[in-house]
C-alpha cells in the first residue's frame, strides 16, 4: 500500500507528540464539559445530561441560594491564608537558606512532612485536637488549617529561590556601605520576590480549592468547594459551571498576561 | 503572627568563618543577637507547625487507644484492639486504596511522560502555551471537574457508547473493571478520576527534570549511532529519574488518601480507606476507629515512601 506507508511512517515519527497531545486532551476535556454545560438547561436537579441551550445561568450567576456567599467566604479565607502562610513561610525559608544552626535537619523534615502526608490524615488529626480542646469549628479553625498546610509549599518555593541567589550581590551592597536593613529591602527581597510570589500564588490556589481539610474542620461553615460537594448530593445548579468556567478563564488570562509581560521585559533588556 | 525581627540576615559569611578574637562586650552582644536571628525567624512558623501539625498527630495517636462514648467522654485505656478491629473490618478498603493509587500512579506516569517530554523538547515556541494548558485546569475547582467526569462517563454518554461499539466493555467487565453496560460507579471510573486529578502532579516534576537535560547529550548519543529509543532508554530516562520519583510520590500519596473520586464516581464497592475515615469521623462519630485508621494509613504510606526512596537511590531529593 504505497499511500498508507507515509502515513504510518509519519505516525511512528510523531508518536510522542500524538501521545502527549492525547494526554493534554484528557486534561482539558473536563474543563470543556464544564464550559459546555454552563449553557445547559437541565430538566431535573442535576446538570449531568445535555438538554437544551440557555444562557440563564450566565445572566444570573448568583441565582442559587448560598452559593455566592460561600464563594466570598472562600476568597476571604484564601487571602488571609495566603498572607499568613507567605509571611511565616518566607521567614522559615530565609532561616533555612541563609543560616547554619542546630536542628536545621529537623526543621527541614518538619517542613517537608505536611506535604508527604495524605490530606485526610492531617484533617482528621487536627479536627480531633480541636474537638478535644472544645474549640468551635468555623472560620478560624479553617484558617488555621489552611495556613498550616500552605506553609510548607511557601517554604519550598522561597527557599529554592534564595538558595540560587548569588551571595556576592549582597556583599557588593555591603561594600557600598548599605546597612543590613538597606541590603535586605533593596537587594535581597527584590531578588527573592519571584519565589515569594509563586509561593503566595500556590497558597492562594491550594487554600481556595481545598476540600478535604476544610470538610473536617469547618463545622457548619460552607466554603465554595463544600458547597459543590453538598450540591453533588442535593442537585447541581448550572451556576457551579459558570463559576468554574469563569475561574478557568480568569486564570488563563492572568497567566498569559504575566508571561507576555515577562517576555516583553526580557526583550527590552 | 509576630513581626519579623529587626536584625536582618546578612550574607552567608556572617555566621560561617573562623572564630574571631575576643571582643568588647557590646560587640559580643551583637554577635549573640546575630546568632539568634535564625531562631527568631523560625519561631512563629515552627510554633504553628508544632501546635497544629505535630500536636494533632500525637493527639490522634492517643485517641486511637481511647475508649468511651460521645456522651461519657473518651479516656485512654490502651485499647490496642481498636487497630485489630479496624483492620479486620476495613482491610478491603485499605488494600483497594493501595491498589487504586498504584494503578493511577502508573497510568499518570504512562500518560504524563509523553506530554512532559513534548513540552520539554518538541514544543518550541508553543512551550509556554502548553504549560499554561497543563496548569490552568487547576483553577477550576477540582470538585467541579470531577463532577464533569460524571457527564463524560455517564451511561448514555460518548465513552460508554464508544467502548460498547468496540466491545471493550465486555472485556473490562470480564476483568472486573466495569459492571454490565456501565462505566460510572465502577473501579474503572474511580481509577480514571484519580489519574485525572493527580496527573499535573506527575507532569510538573517530570517536566522540571527533563528540561534540565542538556540537549547536546541527545546529539552525542545519536552521533554514537544510538537509535531514538536507545537514546531514550540509556540517556533521557535515567536523567529524568528525580522527576519520576518526585512525580510518583506526589501522585501516590494523595491518591492513596483520597476519598472524593471514590465518593463521586464510585459505588459502595469502590470505597477507599479515606471514605472510611471520613464517615467514621464525620458521620458515625467513632473517633478512635477513625484515628486508628488514619494512623495506619500514615504509617503505611511513610513506610512505602521510605522504601521507595531508598530503592530508587534518590535520597538527596529530600
Amino acid at each position: 500500500m504505497p499511500l498508507l506507508r507515509p502515513t504510518g511512517h509519519w505516525i511512528r515519527r510523531n508518536l510522542v507528540v500524538i501521545a502527549g497531545l492525547g494526554t493534554l486532551a484528557y486534561l482539558i476535556l473536563p474543563n470543556v464539559v464544564v464550559l459546555v454545560f454552563s449553557f445547559n438547561k437541565p430538566n431535573g436537579r442535576f446538570n449531568y445530561e445535555w438538554q437544551r441551550f440557555s444562557t440563564d445561568a450566565w445572566s444570573d450567576p448568583c441565582g442559587v441560594a448560598d452559593m455566592c456567599g460561600s464563594l466570598t467566604l472562600s476568597l476571604k479565607l484564601a487571602v488571609w491564608a495566603t498572607i499568613g502562610a507567605t509571611v511565616l513561610g518566607t521567614m522559615i525559608a530565609f532561616a533555612l537558606a541563609r543560616y547554619r544552626f542546630r536542628a536545621r535537619g529537623a526543621v527541614s523534615s518538619l517542613v517537608f512532612l505536611p506535604m508527604a502526608m495524605p490530606e485526610v490524615v492531617m484533617a482528621a488529626s487536627l479536627a480531633t485536637l480541636f474537638l478535644n480542646m472544645g474549640v468551635d469549628f468555623g472560620f478560624w479553625t479553617i484558617l488555621i488549617a489552611h495556613i498550616m498546610f500552605c506553609l510548607s509549599f511557601v517554604v519550598t518555593a522561597v527557599k529554592a529561590r534564595v538558595m540560587s541567589m548569588d551571595p556576592r550581590l549582597e556583599q557588593a551592597a555591603q561594600d557600598l556601605y548599605a546597612t543590613p536593613a538597606q541590603t535586605f529591602w533593596r537587594v535581597t527581597l527584590p531578588i527573592a520576590a519571584p519565589g515569594i510570589a509563586s509561593g503566595a500564588l500556590l497558597s492562594f490556589a491550594l487554600s481556595f480549592d481545598d476540600f478535604v481539610i476544610t470538610n473536617f474542620n469547618a463545622g457548619s461553615t460552607v466554603t465554595f468547594p463544600m458547597f459543590v460537594w453538598g450540591s453533588a448530593q442535593r442537585g447541581t445548579p448550572v451556576q457551579i459551571n459558570v463559576i468554574g468556567t469563569a475561574m478557568f478563564a480568569i486564570a488563563v488570562l492572568c497567566v498569559l498576561a504575566g508571561r507576555l509581560a515577562g517576555s516583553r521585559r526580557k526583550r527590552s533588556r | 503572627m509576630t513581626a519579623p525581627p529587626k536584625t536582618t540576615p546578612a550574607g552567608p559569611t556572617a555566621t560561617a568563618g573562623p572564630t574571631r578574637p575576643p571582643a568588647a562586650p557590646a560587640v559580643r552582644r551583637a554577635a549573640v543577637r546575630k546568632r539568634l536571628v535564625p531562631y527568631w525567624l523560625l519561631l512563629p512558623g515552627m510554633l504553628w507547625l508544632l501546635v497544629f501539625f505535630v500536636a494533632p498527630m500525637v493527639y490522634q495517636a492517643s485517641t486511637s487507644i481511647q475508649t468511651g462514648s460521645l456522651e461519657a467522654g473518651f479516656k485512654v485505656t490502651w485499647h490496642i484492639s481498636t487497630y485489630w478491629d479496624a483492620l479486620a473490618e476495613y482491610y478491603p478498603q485499605f488494600l483497594r486504596s493501595v491498589l487504586y493509587a498504584a494503578t493511577a500512579t502508573a497510568l499518570c506516569l504512562l500518560l504524563g511522560y509523553p506530554l512532559a517530554y513534548v513540552i520539554a523538547f518538541k514544543a518550541g515556541r508553543w512551550r509556554n502555551l502548553l504549560m499554561v494548558l497543563v496548569i490552568a485546569p487547576f483553577f477550576t475547582s477540582f470538585l467541579i471537574r470531577t463532577l464533569a467526569w460524571k457527564t463524560i462517563l455517564s451511561d448514555g454518554g460518548p465513552v460508554v457508547g464508544a467502548l460498547n461499539t468496540l466491545h471493550l466493555l465486555d472485556l473490562t467487565d470480564w476483568i472486573g473493571l466495569t459492571q454490565g453496560q456501565r462505566v460510572l460507579a465502577t473501579p474503572l471510573a474511580v481509577v480514571c478520576g484519580l489519574t485525572y486529578n493527580f496527573l499535573p502532579f506527575m507532569i510538573l516534576p517530570l517536566y522540571t527534570s527533563l528540561e534540565r537535560i542538556d540537549g547536546r547529550l541527545h546529539e552525542a548519543a545519536q552521533d554514537l549511532y544510538a537509535r531514538p529509543f536507545t537514546t531514550f532508554r540509556k540517556v533521557t530516562f535515567p536523567l529524568s529519574m528525580p522527576g519520576v520519583v518526585a512525580g510518583t510520590l506526589l501522585t501516590f500519596i494523595p491518591a492513596a488518601g483520597d476519598y472524593i473520586n471514590a465518593e463521586l464516581l464510585g459505588s459502595t464497592d469502590e470505597k477507599m480507606v479515606g471514605n472510611v475515615i471520613q464517615s467514621q469521623f464525620l458521620r458515625v462519630l467513632d473517633y478512635p476507629t477513625a484515628a486508628a485508621l488514619s494512623f495506619l494509613l500514615m504509617t503505611a504510606i511513610l513506610a512505602m515512601v521510605t522504601v521507595y526512596i531508598r530503592k530508587s537511590g534518590t535520597e538527596d531529593l529530600l
